[in-house]
Parts: structure tokens; sequence; C-alpha cells
């Protein structure tokens, strides 16, 4: 079963990706910000991680760039939650290290889509 | 799969307003002219987060709303706008308009079209007027394929994927994956760059794919495909037809040029988002991470640790008998210590749960201080302290209204216009401040004003003219203070919009014992007010005295003793068909029987024969006969109206040590219950008890 | 006097279950036997002292802790007005579940001189109270059952013991 670390600030999108993910035989790890994140990060694999772009303490570029640098991460696919607005932050997120991007709004049935697309 | 992301609206619009409480106490604090980049980046992420949440949620009304904010304040953040008062002020007004429009759809109710549709238009002039930044926003679903969409029978695709490419985590072979998804494909794999197997860096990329899609495949799901990894390969696409128009082949057979794309998807968003640097700092206390606890299994905790607390002194009990050797007394002893340590460290951590930070009542005032001085014409300066001192959430809860009403009072009554300030020699600016800190087992939270002080004369007319008093009673300074508190009574001479509105100060002390708590003021004429609120830090435990009368124990909160005292029969003076009063000092103190009033037997009903604890309750003070004082404990209260009712005297019950059930008395209960028996009246020299 | 009684009677509401069949738990008050709907019943408990509570009419005895919760016991010889007797060791505390309207259900007991049996009755047994015939204000009566030859009264706890009928009750209490 894919191991997944979601990232997001705002309880309620969290809530929502974990249970989705969860739903669809994903085994989901929750961080409520990029800190939190690298923390449970460590120590531990995971086979994808999704992170939101703004976060109090650690945002979602700084933790791309801080995951990249982990051994374990290297090659991991890591999507970030973006608004369609920020096309500048999508390739921020690029040059961060980030594989992609999920846009919001997005409803369940397009984050599992995505979520399938990377992990095969 | 079909998720219903209704589940999920709850907590939604619980972090919406927490975000748009930080909104506004952060906006409060921008220094108009020179903003620090962190508050508004805070201000920002909260309008962010409101905005995707809303957008994933089908709150599109909000989605829509919030999009032109966070533009704003994007704007704002990346420093090509200016942070103008005009700005904050709409920003703050967009802010209550969004809180009406969550409300009501929390609520299923009829969203307010008028004012979000003004608020929203103001927000589309500032965006528009101030800053030359493009035109107006578009929705947020308005995903547009500008890429020429032709009828193919297929397309080649060339896609060299730089050599670090996989260190984003894509894979070629996912994408090729992907578009074999789309339709039926052939792939040719080159090589050529492939170094001798030695040479090899398994992490970099040396393979290039000339990849055939044939069947009637759109072009924008093509490149849908290699969305992620544009800016990582060379990429080609080329219509395997040449019948399309030679402008549309030109644009997509050349390997593209990404930006530019970009910019055409993006249509005519806004391009703003040009931050300086991905570092994130520290926050700001408001954003302190948070628990939601059900407050019913919180109050299931209480309960038990009640009992906990019981079983501990059953044990007591047992330990202060006398039948025991002195090595098993010495264990129990040991025992009882280590329970009590741990009864004690056990309780406390269960009610820290439900404790907040006073902060969560006071963080309204900024905007509350920076509309009304405004509104009055007066200049206010709002000081806060102690905001990180605790109390419980249900205090916290009960407790905003009455602080709203004595700051209101204080910014309309008590501080002066500006020109009466400095005819007065007072600085042009009034300040008002709101202190909070903990003494004993309370939290005393104080509102002092710089003001004018309360008016004597005004008062004492309006007492008598509303037969609070009469002319013949003699009110100490603090008496007078006190009769703001009577019922109807309100010395403001126009009853402003500010304050008045008929809710008296009466209302504000009835809401404040109903909490078990109590408030009181002093004041001094051209120098100010203070009105300090003591309030017990939760409703569910009490300090208590326990008292004996007959075979009745009851319970005296701890906070209303004043004193207990041994009578001296030469202090006491019977009036036949009156009240006794003792005299204590200066006081002259109604002696209160509660024998007589509960309707049981005491030992002795001679008043020299018992003890009188002193009681006060909101400046106003009785003597009550008990036969004996028990000891002092912590009692866990237990409703009366579970099972029965609530009755007059009585705030609650508890369970003693030894099971059995104990009386709390409510002291102002107590008070009127003495004032119904009709004897207060021919107390000489002493001041009616006035009644809520 | 059976036959007398079902001649004056009619049937009262019947219930619907599949049996027809309610359990009752009876006790002596007086030298007449009450019964109550034993799925009311809580516990029965000896009498024990009570803290009393002031200003209140005399038949609410006081309260009781009972496991924490604080429990009113109300002495139904006093509530019937009838006459006052030492409590014995018979005598016993039946704790029951009250019902009334606007509040979440009540935990009440009440004094009995002695418990004395557990009786099912058809609903149909259970006839609406004549007007005569028992020492207790038919206000408080849903019904009598006759068995074994013995007539029961089937008290309406609910009406007896609600809230209003607390509070409003001083004027009645002191006769």
């Amino acid at each position: 079963m894919a191991k997944i670390l979601a990232v997001d600030d705002s309880a309620s999108m969290r809530q929502m990706v974990s249970f989705t993910l969860k739903g669809a035989g994903f085994d989901v790890v929750e961080a409520s910000d990029g800190v939190d994140a690298l923390g449970k990060a460590k120590g531990d694999k995971f086979d994808l991680v999704i992170s939101d772009v703004n976060m109090p303490n650690m945002d979602g570029l700084t933790l791309v760039g801080e995951l990249r640098k982990l051994g374990d991460f290297k090659f991991i696919p890591i999507l970030l939650l973006t608004t369609e607005s920020s096309m500048e932050k999508k390739k921020e997120g690029k040059a961060a290290g980030a594989t992609g991007w999920i846009v919001k709004p997005f409803n369940p049935d397009q984050l599992l889509k995505t979520v399938n697309k990377v992990l095969g | 799969m079909s998720i219903d992301i209704s589940q999920f609206l709850d907590t939604f619009y619980e972090e919406s307003f927490e975000g748009l409480d930080i909104m506004e106490s952060e906006l409060l604090n921008l220094d108009v002219g020179e903003a620090d980049e962190e508050v508004i980046n805070t201000i920002f992420r909260a309008a962010h987060s409101i905005k995707g949440g809303s957008g994933t949620f089908g709150l599109n009304a909000v989605a829509d709303y919030t999009h032109v904010m966070e533009t704003l304040l994007d704007e704002m953040r990346s420093g090509q706008r200016e942070v103008t008062q005009n700005a904050v002020d709409v920003l703050l007004r967009s802010v209550d308009v969004l809180r009406s429009m969550l409300l009501s759809l929390k609520d299923n109710e009829e969203l307010n079209h008028d004012t979000i549709t003004k608020t929203h238009e103001e927000l589309k002039i500032l965006l528009r007027g101030e800053n030359n930044s493009s035109k107006p926003t578009v929705s947020d679903n308005a995903e547009t394929r500008t890429a020429p969409q032709e009828k193919t029978s297929g397309w080649t695709i060339t896609f060299k994927p730089n050599a670090d490419m996989l260190q984003t985590g894509n894979d070629p072979v996912r994408i090729i994956r992907e578009l074999d998804s789309l339709g039926d494909i052939s792939v040719e794999v080159n090589t050529d760059q492939l170094p001798e197997l030695e040479l090899i860096d398994p992490e970099l990329s040396y393979l290039s794919w000339t990849i055939k899609v044939s069947g009637d495949v759109e072009e924008g799901d093509i490149r849908e495909c290699f969305e992620w990894v544009e800016d990582e390969c060379e990429l080609s696409i080329t219509a395997d037809k040449v019948e399309s128009t030679s402008i549309a082949k030109s644009d997509v057979a050349a390997p593209v040029s990404v930006p530019a794309a970009d910019e055409r998807r993006e249509g005519d968003r806004r391009k703003g988002d040009r931050r300086t640097s991905a570092k994130s700092t520290s926050k700001k206390s408001a954003e302190s991470s948070s628990i939601r606890v059900n407050i019913d299994k919180v109050d299931d905790l209480i309960n038990m640790v009640g009992e906990l607390v019981i079983t501990q002194s059953m044990l007591s009990q047992i330990g202060d008998s006398e039948e025991f050797d002195n090595a098993a007394l010495e264990r129990l002893n040991d025992g009882l210590t280590q329970l009590e340590q741990h009864t004690r460290e056990l309780q406390e951590s269960v009610m820290r749960i439900r404790m907040m930070p006073i902060s969560f009542a006071f963080q309204r005032f900024p905007r509350l201080v920076h509309d009304l001085s405004s509104q009055l014409d007066k200049k206010i300066e709002l000081v806060l302290t102690g905001e990180s001192t605790e109390l419980d959430k249900t205090v916290m809860e009960k407790i905003g209204d009455p602080l709203v009403h004595l700051v209101r009072n204080s910014l309309d009554h008590g501080i002066e216009t500006p020109q009466v300030r400095l005819e007065n020699g007072k600085s042009e600016t009034g300040t008002i401040e709101l202190n909070a800190f903990h003494q004993g087992g309370n939290i005393v939270i104080e509102i002092k004003d710089d003001g004018a002080g309360l008016n004597h004369e005004r008062i004492l007319a309006k007492g008598i003219e509303n037969g609070i008093i009469t002319t013949e009673d003699k009110l100490t300074h603090d008496q007078i203070n006190d009769l703001i508190f009577a019922p109807g009574f309100s010395t403001a001479e126009v009853v402003s919009d500010v304050s008045g509105r008929g809710v008296g100060m009466d209302v504000v002390r009835r809401n404040i014992r109903a909490l078990g708590g109590t408030v009181d003021v002093k004041s001094e004429a051209g120098v100010g007010s203070v009105f300090t609120i003591r309030l017990p830090l939760t409703l569910a435990i009490l300090d208590g005295q326990l008292i004996r009368v007959g075979k009745e124990t009851y319970i005296v909160p701890l906070i209303s003793i004043i004193e207990s005292l041994q009578v001296n029969p030469e202090m006491i003076s019977s009036v036949t068909g009156a009240a006794d009063v003792y005299k204590l000092r200066d006081d002259y103190i109604p002696i209160v029987r509660l024998y007589d009033i509960f309707g049981i037997e005491a030992d002795t009903t001679d008043i020299s024969e018992s003890l009188l604890v002193v009681v006060e309750n909101e400046g106003k003070k009785i003597a009550i006969c008990v036969d004996e004082l028990l000891g002092q404990q912590q009692v866990v209260i237990k409703s009366l109206e579970t099972n029965l009712k609530q009755i007059d005297g009585l705030s609650g019950a508890t369970i003693l040590g030894n099971g059995t059930v104990a009386l709390i008395l409510d002291i102002s209960g107590v008070m009127q219950l003495y004032q119904y028996s009709g004897k207060t009246s021919a107390v000489t020299g002493q001041p009616k008890i006035i009644a809520a | 006097m059976a036959e007398a009684a079902q001649q004056s009677t009619e049937q009262i509401e019947v219930n619907d279950s599949e049996e027809d069949m309610n359990e009752f738990l009876t006790f002596m008050l007086a030298g007449e036997e009450y019964g109550v709907d034993i799925l009311r019943v809580l516990e029965i408990k000896g009498w024990d002292d009570v803290t009393s509570l002031p200003n209140m009419p005399d038949y609410i005895r006081g309260v009781i802790n009972l496991r924490g919760t604080i429990v009113p016991i109300i002495d139904l010889r006093r509530r019937f007005g009838l006459k006052i007797l030492e409590y014995g060791p018979t005598t016993v505390v039946i704790v029951l579940r009250v019902q009334s309207r606007g509040h979440a259900d009540r935990t009440m007991g009440i004094v009995v001189d002695g418990v004395s049996d557990v009786y099912q009755v058809k609903t149909e047994n259970v006839k609406k109270s004549p007007d005569f015939g028992t020492a207790v204000d038919t206000e408080f009566v849903r019904g009598m059952a006759t068995v074994e030859e013995k007539m029961v009264v089937i008290l309406n706890i609910d009406h007896m013991l609600n809230s209003n009928e607390l509070s409003t009750v001083d004027s009645l209490s002191n006769d």
C-alpha cells in the first residue's frame, strides 16, 4: 500500500485530501505545515508527498527543497496544491524540485486521478 | 468513487472564522505606509486559505469574493501596491462581509447580495484604480485552453528529457503511459546519448523518445501529459496531417517556448505573484495551534476527575482515624500524599483542556475601538495586557458581551472629546486599558479609562428620580458608584447610539453574576474609572468553606468570604421587629439567620453563641449565623436542576468525602431571600440591598 | 368488588405490543398496592439519610448521592396526603426515570412502605380508574388492574413527579 504524506495548514483541506486518499486505500500521514512535514518525513519513507504552498512556519516551496535534500526523497514525486492563479508559483515549485501540481479548487475525483497517474 | 465533501464544511467554517479573526487583528496592526511584510503575509495566507477552501467546497460566491481580496493583498506583499488607509478600511469591511457570508451559508440563510456586491465593487475599484495592474479579475474556474484544437489523424512527439528531470520525481515512463491512455501509440527510443555502462549516472536521464499517437486526440490532452515537465525537456508536438493553418503549425511545431505558452494559457490573469523569497519566518501568537475538543467529552472527564477527588477525600478520612498501628498509618499517609498529588495533577491537566487565553475575548476590541472612536470623533489608544491569561472556554464565551458593553461604555461615557481633554490639561488621546490576570482561583479583568470619571451628582439625582435611593440616604463614595449597576439606571444624558439602547449596567452585572463572578467600579472625577470583573476560572469546581447549621452542612464559596468571627455580644444591635446588625469596625452588617430563611433547626438561636461568617457580594455584606466552621475544600459543582429544579439560595450541590450531599450557598440568592423576609428596611444608616 | 369495578370502568388506551403485556413493579403504601411500569425502575434501595433542601414542600425529603448524581427523594405518603408513618426496616426507595416535556429525563426516588411483587398484566386488563375506591387523587392514577383477585393501582409517575407539579405544589402540600 502506497504511503502518502499530506501537508496543509488548513484542517478542512487536509481532512478532505486525507479522507479521499484513505478511502482509495492509501496510507496517509497528515502534517499541518512544512516544519511538521519535514519532521514526519525524516526517518520515514513515503511514496508521494502532497503539499499546500502557502503555509505558516515553512511554506511548500521550502519544504520541497528540504525534502529533496533527504536521500529518501530525492526521486519521490512531490505534488503541490496550488491555485490556478499563481502560475509563477508553479514555476517556483518546479524550480524548487516539485514533480507537479494539483490546481485548486479540485474535487476528490481529480485528486485521485492525479495521484493514480503519478503512482502508476 | 464519490465522496461527499460537505462533511468537511464544518471544519472549513471554523478555520475560516479563525482566519477572518486573524485578518482583522492583523489589518488593525498594519502600519499604513510602511507595512511589515510578515504581517501582510499572514493576512494574505488567511485570505488565500479561505479562497482555496471555498472553491474546493463549492462555495463559489465566497471564492469569487475572496479572490479579489487575495489579489489585492498579493500585490501589497510583493510591494507592487502601497498599503493605504483606504485599502485597509475596505479590506476590514470585506472581512466583515465575508464573515457574514460564511455565517449565512453555514446557517443556510440567504446571502445579503447588496452588501456583498457593494464591498466587492469597492475592492475591484481599489484594485483597478490605485494600480494600473491589468483588468478586473476572472472567476476561478476559467480554465481555458487557448492552444489550437484541430482534428488530425495523429501526432508525432519528440520528447527529450533534460538530464536531471528525474530529480523532480518525474518519470518519463509515467508520461508515456499516460499518452498510451489517450490513443494508440508507437514509441521509438533514442539511445544515442547513452554512455558506456560504467559511466552511467543512475540519477540522470540519457534517453529520448519519438512517440506517434494515432486516433482522434486533441493537442491539449497531449500537452497536459507534459504539463509538469515543459521546463525540463525538449518537446515538439507535430500534427500528422498538414492541412492545419500555417500559423497553428508553426506555433506547435517548434520546440515549445514555455514561458510564452504560460502567459497565453493564463490569459488575463494577474501577473503579480512575484515572491522575493520562499523563506517563511516565524508566526504571530494568533496562529498558535489550537485543539478542538468536544465539550461533552471534556465534561465527562471533569466528572471522572470529580469522582477521583471524592475518593481522595474518603481516603483522607481513613487516614484521620486513630485505630491504625503506626507503620500502617505511615504507609497510608504516604499513599495518600501521592494520591492527592496525582489527583491534583490530573485535575489540573484536564481543566487545562478547557482553558483558553483571554486574547480570544480581547481580539475584537482593537476593531471596536477603531470603529467607535472615529464614529464618536474621539482619539483613543487601546492598551491590552495579560492577553495570555487563561480561563475556561465557557466563561470566555459568556464574558464577551459584558466586556463589549463595558468597553463601549468607557469609550462613550468615559473618554472625553479631544477638545474637552485639552481644556482639562489632559493629552488629546484618551487611553483605555484592558488587563487580565490571575488572582487566587479567579481571573480578574480590568477595564480602565483615563476619562472623566463617574459624575456623582448626576448619579445621585438619577437614583432619587428612579426611586432607587431617597434624599435621606447617606451613601459612601463607593456606594454611589455602585448605583450605576442598579436596574434601569442610565446616566447618559442623551441615549447615544453607541451605548445606552436600553441595556444597562444592571444586565452586565446580572450576566457576570450568573457566571459566579462580581463586577464593581472605582472612579475618580477627572481622573478616570476602573471596572473590575472577577470570575471563577471555571464553572465546574469551587473553593469552598464548609459550615454547619444544625445537622446540615453547607458550602460557602471562599471567594465571597471576608472573615469569620466569634460573636462579641456588645457589637450586636437588635431592634424589635427589625433585623439585628453587627458592628464590625465602621460597618453595620445585617445578621442573617440561615436557619430562619431556610426553615431548618440550628443548635442555638442565640446569636451570641454562634459564629458569624461575613460574606460580600457586589459591595453588600451580610453576616451569616452558623453553628460551626468545618474545613475548607475544593468541591465539584453538581447541578440540582438536572433532576429537580433551581432552588433559591443555592447554586448547586456537591458530594462530600463521606458520600453525602452538601448544598452550595448562592450568596446573592441568600441576600434576596433575606430581603424578602422583610427585615432590611429598618436597618438604620444602611442602604437597601439592591436586588437585580 | 372486582366485578363491580369492571362494570364501572372502561378500557383505556391499548398498547400495540406483540403480547399486549405490561410488567409492573408493585409496592405497598398504607395497605394498598400500587404499581409502576417496570421499565421505568432504575433501582430499589433501602432508606438512607438525605440532605434536606430549604423551602421545599415536605414531601420532598431531600437529595441523595446516587453514584455521583444528585437525586431528589419524594415521600409518597406525604405526596398523596396519607398518614405519615415512621420509616421502618421494610421502607424502601424506588428510583425511577421520569419523563417531562421540555426537559431531559429526570431521576427521582420515591419512598414507599415496602416492595411487593412484579406482575405481568395484559394491557386490556388495565382499566380506567373509577372516581372512587382509591385513597389517591385520581390525577396520579393511570388505571386499575386486577391481579390474582387483588386490585392494583397503576400510577402515572410522570404526572405525579413532573416539574410543574413540583414547582407549584407548595399550596397543596400543607394539608
